[in-house]
């Protein structure tokens, strides 16, 4: 009896268990690799567009800069403001952590190779993006800072304000599919990518994308010429590290959605000979690395938008765009019998 | 017409990709700036940086305790305290800068009558505490004989124009 | 099944937890965080029900969305708790009232339950098993056929209400400089920017 229940508790828990523990990591530290290089790769690139060298001094071409940046955090005092609320002034950036780690889990990074193929995987990368505000508002309100909290103020009314039109360019991109599965959608695009058809719906996301990763020219929330850094003003040491890597993950995140949802996921872009030799996972990655490089590129070109142009932007322009887009979509795809077929 | 260049313009962000465009040239360009610690740039004869006292080429200090430096620095920044020496004749016992206080502005240099006191070319002094920066005799007559060639040859540079 | 079970103890207490803390703490921000809390739990709840994408609406709306608001309005308040205590006595009745009303709606919700046991399974009838199809499509199977007017009333409401709120708030007033971006983009360069040759000593 006792040696069955064992049995059971090995096949039955202990041992999927542990298998998806070692997915989570092999998903999880190169992603945390590749957020640390991402620094390193906004500074070199910035630097190169604005003629300078960019960091080039710890290791070959900077390349150990990231880890002694990181070296530099870990070893940093954490200062508590004496006005803040500890707990959640300690919670903020953890939030801000984890919501970026925990949404990789229906990432499809190549055919199969997801954690959770869950049912309703959009809806949950868009809960888990909605959330992405408490940790900054959580934060603005908990440090007690003026500064701090009009970052979170502003933060706050920008991200619910994007995260319309991004679900509206959802909407469209799921009438086309038929299905909330991300994986169901990267196979919808063999034989397109939804970047051709819907092209102005991928740029609106774009950059509702930049909107919603508080990235510029949409970084009111930092906004360091006015906020002083905005909500991450009191920040020090691993607190501030948390966010930092949960603000690039957040981006890598938003890169890997833009992929899965308008270039086609894992799939090359031809079914042909020299492309579809290489793994997905590379494809995978080589569009991600190309999202970020535009949104590095776009850092290093456009200034930062007025508050209440930003929110113009959004609820008078990209809302009504997204709108018709949607109603568009829905007519050519009911006029033309295109409606995929339901389960 | 012109209605429809400028909506075809706004629509398709025209401004926007034309940008997009400069900056990717610009990153193609050779970098304008100096790779610093290994590369630096010129330095002017007369440019003021870290403090030295100088002495004449037999080895006696130049400073004669005339204090016009001390009277003059608007910081406030020099201390010094004279007596005879041995010989009679008048030298300094304490000769401290703050440079912590120090603004370069080179006035010590200009009231010195002797050419004593100088701002050398050194300006890559960074210490880890406040307290490595309160220079004393010793360290100013040091950082004098470190950099005497240098500092020469800038005064001979800058003499025709005084 | 332990897994599930020990999951749904976890939510289920946590859920009933934070709903008390909400009532209870007395940091009305305090209270929001609870209550986003207390949203997030129920959200749990569903998805362990198998009814993933109610969860998922959950998050997205009322964490997401509504819950920020909240937190939004009552972070920039300055609520006096002493002023705010005073009068409770005076509204214990109504609020008596109210939860004794909501109480005997869940025990007539609960009780037909126990009187009639197959008032459930009609409920349930237009609902096909989970394991035939998503409960995405389930919902939309019910909500657009059968309950299509209700919902399209419901969605009228809401458009009835915002553009209540939109009338209530804008004014315009007069003599406000407003800007004009696509004015401002489009002007040309003759109307804004003019050449001349300064004389010395004479002026323009």
């Amino acid at each position: 009896m006792t040696e069955s229940l064992w049995q059971n508790l090995w096949t039955g828990y202990v041992f999927p268990g542990g298998l998806i523990l070692v997915h989570i990591l092999m998903l999880l530290v190169p992603l945390l690799v590749a957020v640390a290089y991402l620094t390193l790769m906004e500074r070199k690139v910035l630097a190169a567009m604005s003629l300078r060298m960019g960091p080039n001094v710890v290791g070959p071409f900077g390349l150990l800069q990231p880890l002694a940046d990181a070296g530099k955090l870990i070893f940093k005092e954490t200062i508590i403001p004496s006005g803040a609320n500890k707990f959640l002034f300690l919670a903020a950036p953890c939030i801000t952590f984890i919501l970026a780690m925990i949404a990789w889990a229906v990432i499809p990074v190549a055919d199969g190779w997801v954690i959770s193929n869950l049912n309703v995987g959009v809806l949950y990368l868009f809960a888990i993006s909605s959330l992405g505000v408490y940790g900054i508002i959580i934060a603005g309100w908990s440090s007690n800072s003026r500064y701090a909290f009009l970052g979170a103020l502003r933060s706050s009314a920008q991200m619910v304000s994007y995260e319309v039109s991004m679900g509206l360019v959802i909407i469209t991109v799921l009438l086309c599919v038929g299905s909330l599965n991300l994986s169901a959608i990267v196979n919808a695009q063999k034989t397109v990518w939804f970047a051709i058809p819907l092209f102005p719906m991928f740029i609106v996301f774009f950059i509702s994308a930049l909107a919603e990763t508080n990235r510029h020219p949409f970084d009111l929330p930092e906004a360091e010429a006015e906020l002083v850094a905005g909500y991450q003003v009191e920040y020090s040491s691993m607190a501030f590290a948390l966010f930092f890597l949960g603000e690039y993950a957040n981006m890598i995140l938003m890169s890997g959605m833009t992929t899965i949802l308008f270039l086609g996921g894992w799939l090359p872009p031809m079914d042909i000979a020299p492309f579809n030799w290489i793994p997905g996972v590379v494809w995978f990655c080589l569009k991600i690395f190309v999202l970020l490089f535009v949104f590095i590129w776009v850092r290093a070109t456009v200034p930062r938008y007025r508050y209440d142009q930003l929110m113009r932007l959004g609820w008078k322009v990209f809302l009504p765009f997204s709108l018709l887009w949607v109603v568009l979509t829905a007519g050519v795809l009911l006029a033309f019998d295109l409606l995929p077929k339901g389960v | 017409m012109a209605l429809l260049d400028r909506g075809a313009r706004s629509i398709f962000l025209w401004e926007v990709v034309k940008g997009l465009g400069l900056t990717f040239a610009y990153m193609f360009k050779p970098r304008a700036t100096l790779n610093y610690p290994y590369e630096k740039g010129p330095l002017s004869p007369r440019f003021r940086g870290e403090h030295a006292l100088r002495r004449y080429a037999n080895g006696e200090e130049r400073c004669i305790a005339c204090k016009l430096c001390e009277a003059i620095c608007p910081a406030q920044a020099i201390t010094i305290e004279a007596e005879p020496r041995d010989d009679g004749s008048r030298r300094t016992t304490r000769y401290d800068i703050d440079m912590t206080k120090c603004i370069y502005c080179g006035f010590c240099q200009e009231a010195c009558p002797v050419d004593a006191i100088v701002e050398g070319p050194n300006f890559e002094f960074a210490t880890e505490t406040r307290e490595e920066l309160f220079y004393d005799k010793d360290k100013l007559l040091a950082n004098g004989e470190r950099w005497e060639y240098e500092i020469s040859r800038n005064i001979a540079a800058d003499a025709p124009y005084r | 099944m332990i897994i599930q079970a020990l999951a749904f103890y976890l939510f289920a207490a946590i859920t009933v937890a934070s709903g008390f803390m909400v009532i209870a703490s007395r940091n009305p921000v305090h209270s929001v965080l609870f209550l986003i809390l207390a949203f997030f739990n129920a959200a749990g709840l569903f998805v362990l029900m198998g009814a993933e994408f109610l969860g998922m609406l959950l998050v997205i709306v009322y964490v997401g969305a509504v819950a920020v608001l909240f937190l939004f309005v009552v972070m920039m308040l300055d609520i006096n708790f002493v002023e705010l205590r005073q009068g409770f006595l005076q509204y214990l009745p109504v609020g008596g009232m109210i939860g004794i009303v909501l109480l005997i709606e869940l025990a007539m919700v609960l009780g037909g339950w126990v009187v009639a046991p197959e008032a459930r399974s009609v409920a349930a009838d237009p609902i096909p098993a989970l394991d035939k199809v998503t409960n995405t499509h389930a919902l939309g199977a019910v909500l657009y056929t059968k309950y299509i007017y209700l919902f399209q009333g419901a969605g009228l409401i809401l458009l009835v209400a915002m553009i209540g709120a939109i009338v209530l708030t804008l004014r315009s007033r007069p003599g406000v400089k407003r800007q004009s971006i696509s004015e401002q983009v489009n002007r040309p360069r003759e109307d804004a920017v003019a050449i001349r040759k300064v004389e010395p000593r004479k002026g323009i």
